[in-house]
C-alpha cells in the first residue's frame, strides 16, 4: 500500500467521522436539559423521600443499592485474586537495599499534599448524601494520595503502611458492613436493603438514614482495597529489582 | 455552552487516537492519563460531577499506575531474558 493510497483511506474514514460527529452534536440536548424520565423523577423526590440532596447517591446507595452491593464484592473479589496470585513466595528479606527518598523539598510537599487530600478524601466519604463524591470516591482518593508516601519516602515506610493486618480487616468489615446494613430491615419483615435509619434534618452531616452509613462504609472498603493493589504490585516489582541487583 | 461539549467531545476523539498511536509504552500510560483527565471534564460538562470525580482518580491516576506497575514487571523479565542468553 502506497502513502498516496494510504492518506486516501485515511480521508474516507476521517469523512465518515465527520459526519457521524456532527449527526450525534447536533441532536445533543441543550445546556441543562436531561431527557431521561427517571432521572428527573428521582431528583423531584429524593429530598423528600431521602433526606439526602445528592439524588446521585441516594440512587446507588439506596434505590438501586443491590447493584452497588453487588459491584462493591466484584471489587473485594477481585483485590483478593490479585493478591492471591501474586502473593509473597520465600523471599529473602529485602531490608538489602534501603531507599533513601527523594530531597527534603520534595518529601515536605508530598506531606502537606498527603495531609491535604487525606482530609479531601475523608470529606468525600462523610459527605456523599449531601454533595458530588461519596465512598468510592473518597475512598480512591485516599487510597491513590498513599501512593505519595512511596513515591516521597521509599517502599519500606509504604510497606509499614499497608501490609497492616488492620488493612485487611478494614476491607472485609467495609464490605460486610454494607451486607448488613441491608439485612436488618430483614429482621422486621422489611425488604433487603430497606432505609431504616432515622431520616434526620436534611442537609446535615447526620442526615438520610443509611445512604450517610453505607457511603463510609464503602469508602472504608475501597480505600483498603486499593492500598492492598498498590501494596502487592509494588511488592512483587521491588523484591523482584532486590534479586536481580 | 453545548459548542464546549461538542469541543470537548471531539478533542477525546483525537486524544484516543493518540493513544492508540502512540508506540512507546510511557508515552503511551501518559497519553492515556491526559485522556482520562479529558473524559473527566467531559463528564462535568454534560453535569456528572460524581462521575467526573470518579473518574479523575480511577482513569488519571489508579489505572496509569497500575500499568506502568505491569510494565515495569515485564521490562524486568526482558531483562533478565537477555541476561540468561548472554
Amino acid at each position: 500500500m502506497t502513502a498516496k493510497w494510504r492518506l486516501g483511506v485515511f480521508w474516507v474514514a476521517a469523512a465518515g467521522f465527520a459526519l457521524l460527529y456532527f449527526a450525534g452534536v447536533k441532536n445533543l440536548p441543550p445546556w441543562g436539559h436531561y431527557r431521561g424520565l427517571y432521572g428527573q423523577m428521582i431528583s423531584a423526590v429524593t429530598v423528600y423521600e431521602r433526606h439526602a440532596t445528592d439524588a446521585v447517591n441516594a440512587v446507588t446507595y439506596d434505590y438501586r443499592g443491590v447493584d452497588t452491593l453487588g459491584e462493591e464484592f466484584i471489587l473485594f473479589a477481585a483485590v483478593l485474586g490479585c493478591m492471591v496470585l501474586l502473593r509473597e513466595p520465600e523471599r529473602p528479606s529485602e531490608m538489602a537495599k534501603p531507599d533513601k527518598g527523594l530531597s527534603e523539598t520534595v518529601k515536605a510537599t508530598a506531606a502537606a499534599s498527603f495531609a491535604s487530600l487525606l482530609v479531601l478524601g475523608i470529606y468525600l466519604s462523610t459527605h456523599g448524601q449531601l454533595s458530588p463524591g461519596g465512598g468510592f470516591q473518597g475512598g480512591v482518593v485516599i487510597a491513590s494520595a498513599s501512593m505519595l508516601i512511596y513515591i516521597a519516602e521509599n517502599f519500606q515506610v509504604f510497606k509499614r503502611i499497608t501490609s497492616h493486618p488492620l488493612v485487611e480487616a478494614l476491607e472485609s468489615l467495609g464490605a460486610g458492613f454494607y451486607a448488613i446494613i441491608g439485612m436488618v430491615p430483614l429482621g422486621f419483615a422489611l425488604p433487603f436493603l430497606t432505609n431504616w435509619l432515622p431520616l434526620g434534618t436534611t442537609g446535615t452531616l447526620v442526615s438520610s438514614g443509611t445512604i450517610a452509613v453505607i457511603s463510609c462504609s464503602v469508602g472504608l472498603e475501597v480505600t483498603a482495597a486499593f492500598l492492598l493493589l498498590g501494596y502487592t504490585f509494588l511488592e512483587e516489582i521491588i523484591s523482584g529489582e532486590n534479586e536481580e541487583a | 455552552m453545548m459548542i464546549f461539549g461538542g469541543l470537548v467531545l471531539l478533542l477525546i476523539a483525537i486524544t484516543a487516537l493518540a493513544v492508540v498511536r502512540t508506540r512507546n509504552i510511557v508515552a503511551q500510560v501518559l497519553a492515556l492519563s491526559f485522556y482520562g483527565l479529558l473524559l473527566a471534564v467531559m463528564f462535568f460538562v454534560f453535569q456528572a460531577p460524581d462521575v467526573a470525580l470518579s473518574q479523575i482518580v480511577v482513569g488519571a491516576v489508579a489505572l496509569p499506575l497500575i500499568v506502568m506497575l505491569a510494565e515495569a514487571k515485564m521490562q524486568r523479565r526482558i531483562r533478565q531474558n537477555r541476561k540468561e542468553e548472554a
